[in-house]
């Protein structure tokens, strides 16, 4: 395994994951702002939550990026679109599994059965987080195929 | 159709909403003041309302919890009384550090007084101003979610809430003695929504806001006459500023008319820097040190990319409003077309910005700030701009869509430009200052003023060199210190205003009636009147008088519009209006100067602490 190349395509395609999801959010294609919903699990405060979500997210960005790494090794091959392939597959994780999952382990989430409470305030995400907005899945979607695309594209397979 | 001066304001100091005193919400723009509007109705019926009331007959009483901008507003019914609660929550930086807070929300308290009263509402959104329908689902125990354009809507309701087929959300509930339900509306724009609890937090954020306005009240270092009509228009001028950035919009509305029925309707959801120098001496003036800074940040830094250039408004960012457009499918308010989003104004050339915008930073450095070197540049190339460009003819400060003209008042606000920048560079705040040039200009102008504003047939200043007409703005001639107020040529000037401009008692038109019919006496014009007594145009006491008789055409809830019907003391113009609720303070200062009431003088530098602007 080359340790520098995860390290640094690892890093580049979070910060580029992380892009595609910020300029959606600012131009109110989605409201869904994953930095700032980690980091909400740790403080109410929304500016240090999302200082740290977003080292959370560069955390985790190089982790899955372990097992991208991990996928291409066990194929002998890293190209773009086997990247973007597992891309699209880890974010129908993300959309599915794990947003139906968050209002269990988010302590400030609001669940629809529950509703809010003085604790849990966060608006949950949702059946393919369409709670934050209908275009949700497509650009989350868009950035987990990039970020895979890089990691194929760029990762240095030995030999 | 309500009456202009039948609503009352609530807002966050980002944005604002228009409660009528039937408890009807009309007029709602988030996130920001300038947004498109999401309830409108008070420019077109069916442009989205939000209405909570007694579903019988009452009669309805209002007013705002002291020193807040808490509105309570009592309906009386036979069956009982019903108090509702309106506000925006508001709390401390510190506060919002430890708990979740939507970004933006109303907040609505029924709670009933005596015997029982059956409550209702209903709630029509419609967003980007009446144009689009929203979506809305009811998502279990979240509420009532309107997706909108802008962002998402959330309704929580202790009422239970019935979204019918045509968009419209309704609600009735029976309320006994001693009851209480909360209704909240909250909105995200740009992040996962925050969903607001009822119950204990609902009423623990009615509390927090009471308590947030009511220690900002209390810094309020006024003392002298008419203090509760300065209070309110403090609070009223506190609501209008974008927190944000420290700028602060003429009005939250648009289009307002300025003559029922008729076409002069334009949107102030901007900020206009030829209210700045008023504003700034306002709030120093108040003891508002905060926000005079924060506004004279905002009014430096705005201005960076037009520099040396100023335009004649921004919007709350510094950036160039959307260019104006007529929206044709709103009827306007009692028929007033168009109805104008945007401003036109925007384009205009406005000289008198300048002497505005330094005075404004030269009331920063009188009380002990200081400039960095870039400001100190950036003040004097407004200088030369000045120097280069004060024959120009420009639109003036009423912003006349029918050509330029060499107005006085312009001249007036270049001399006061070169004469703050000269008194800066004496002071050793602007030391590269090419204090020659500046002074050989200032002189040029003040020659000129002297003799072709003057007019000696009339014997008073008038409106235009080389012209007869007159207008309010000359009164602000000692207020800039270019004339003693006691001198003979203004108290001619003033008895002239008075004697042609007079709408009756103490109310001014801005100018003659005949060329603007219909038109209201102009608000802040009025007070530069009292103002000018309070000066030593007057005695101390035609000041008081004059002013006691103006704070009396406020509404039932201390607020002022752009103009007042004279016959009947009507609101006219968009509502409320910053700029004359800082005329009615600047004049209230002034009297209190005078009579001794107010120990702090705006010329004299601070000693001590230097704070420093950066620019």
């Amino acid at each position: 395994m080359s340790f520098g190349g995860w390290l640094l395509w690892g890093f580049v395609a979070t910060v580029v994951l992380t892009t595609v999801m910020a300029g959606s959010q600012g131009l109110r294609l989605t409201r869904m702002n994953i930095p700032y919903m980690l980091g909400s699990m740790f403080t109410p405060s929304r500016d240090r939550a999302k200082a740290i979500g977003f080292g959370l997210h560069l955390m985790f960005g190089w982790l899955f990026a372990l097992i991208y790494v991990a996928a291409f090794h066990a194929w002998g091959a890293a190209t773009w679109w086997l990247g973007a392939a597992i891309g699209a597959v880890h974010a129908l994780f993300v959309l599915t599994a794990g947003m139906r999952i968050m209002p269990g382990l988010h302590p400030r989430m609001a669940s629809e059965e529950q509703g809010p409470t003085v604790m849990r305030q966060l608006e949950p995400p949702g059946f393919l987080a369409l709670h934050y907005g209908v275009q949700t899945p497509l650009f989350a979607g868009l950035a987990h195929l990039f970020y895979g695309a890089l990691l194929g594209a760029f990762y240095p397979l030995p030999g | 159709m309500n009456e202009i001066h039948d609503y009352a304001i609530i807002g966050d100091c980002r944005s604002a909403a228009l409660v009528s005193r039937e408890g009807a919400i009309d007029w709602l723009c988030w996130p920001r003041f300038d947004s498109p509007a999401l309830l409108s109705a008070l420019l077109g019926e069916g442009a989205g309302r939000w209405s909570l009331r007694p579903a019988r007959s009452f009669r309805a009483e209002r007013a705002y919890i002291e020193d807040t901008n808490v509105l309570e507003t009592r309906f009386f019914t036979d069956g009982g009384t019903l108090a509702l609660t309106d506000l925006m929550p508001v709390a401390a930086e510190a506060e919002k550090r430890r708990m979740l807070m939507p970004d933006h929300e109303i907040l609505r308290m029924l709670g009933c007084e005596r015997g029982e009263v059956d409550a209702e509402m209903r709630l029509e959104v419609r967003p980007n101003y009446g144009r689009d329908r929203p979506t809305i689902r009811r998502a279990g125990e979240l509420g009532v979610r309107i997706e909108t354009p802008e962002g998402l809507l959330t309704l929580r309701s202790d009422l239970d809430c019935e979204v019918r087929d045509d968009g419209v959300v309704t609600a009735r509930g029976r309320l006994r003695e001693g009851e209480r339900r909360y209704i909240s509306l909250s909105f995200a724009a740009q992040w996962q929504a925050i969903i607001p609890p009822l119950g204990d937090r609902a009423r623990q954020a009615i509390q927090r806001s009471i308590a947030w306005w009511r220690q900002w009240a209390s810094k309020l270092e006024y003392q002298g006459p008419m203090k509760a009509s300065v209070v309110r228009s403090a609070l009223a001028l506190k609501l209008m500023i974008y927190a944000p950035s420290g700028a602060i919009v003429a009005a939250p509305t648009s289009s307002l008319p300025e003559r029922v029925g008729g076409d002069l309707n334009w949107d102030y959801r901007f900020c206009w820097l030829r209210d700045a120098s008023f504003t700034v001496r306002a709030l120093f003036g108040l003891g508002c040190y905060e926000e005079a800074e924060a506004f004279l940040s905002w009014l430096l830094h705005s201005t960076r990319l037009t520099q040396p250039r100023l335009r004649v408004l921004y919007d709350v960012y510094g950036r160039q409003p959307r260019s104006e457009r007529e929206l044709s499918h709103l009827g306007g308010y009692r028929g007033s077309r168009p109805v104008r989003i945007g401003n036109a104004a925007a384009d205009q050339l406005q000289l008198d910005v300048y002497g505005d915008v330094i005075d404004a930073a030269v009331q920063f450095v009188r009380r002990g700030g200081a400039f960095d070197r870039d400001t100190q540049r950036m003040l004097c190339a407004f200088g030369e701009y000045v120097c280069e460009h004060w024959r120009q003819a420009d639109e003036g400060i009423w912003e006349p869509r029918s050509g330029r003209a060499e107005h006085t008042h312009s001249r007036v606000l270049c001399w006061t430009a070169l004469d703050r920048l000269l008194e800066l560079h004496q002071n050793g705040c602007l030391r590269r200052a090419p204090a020659a040039r500046f002074a050989a200009a200032r002189d040029a102008i003040k020659n000129e003023v002297e003799t072709r504003a003057f007019n000696a047939s009339r014997q008073c200043f008038v409106a235009t060199l080389d012209g007869d007409r007159l207008d309010a703005n000359l009164l602000l001639l000692p207020w800039y210190g270019f004339a003693d107020a006691a001198s003979a040529n203004m108290k001619s000037t003033y008895a002239a205003i008075r004697d042609e401009l007079g709408a009756g008692g103490h109310l001014l038109y801005r100018y003659r009636e005949s060329e603007s019919p219909e038109e209201g006496a102009f608000g802040i014009c009025s007070f530069w009147g009292a103002e000018y007594l309070a000066m030593g145009g007057g005695t101390a006491e035609e000041a008081a008088r004059a002013l006691e008789e103006l704070c009396g055409y406020n509404n039932d809830v201390g607020l002022f519009a752009e103009e007042i019907e004279p016959s009947s003391g009507a609101a006219l113009g968009n509502f409320p209006q910053a700029f004359t609720h800082v005329g009615l303070i600047s004049a209230a200062l002034t009297l209190a100067r005078r009579l001794g009431h107010q120990a702090r003088a705006p010329a004299q530098p601070a000693a001590g602490e230097q704070p420093a602007a950066g620019g």
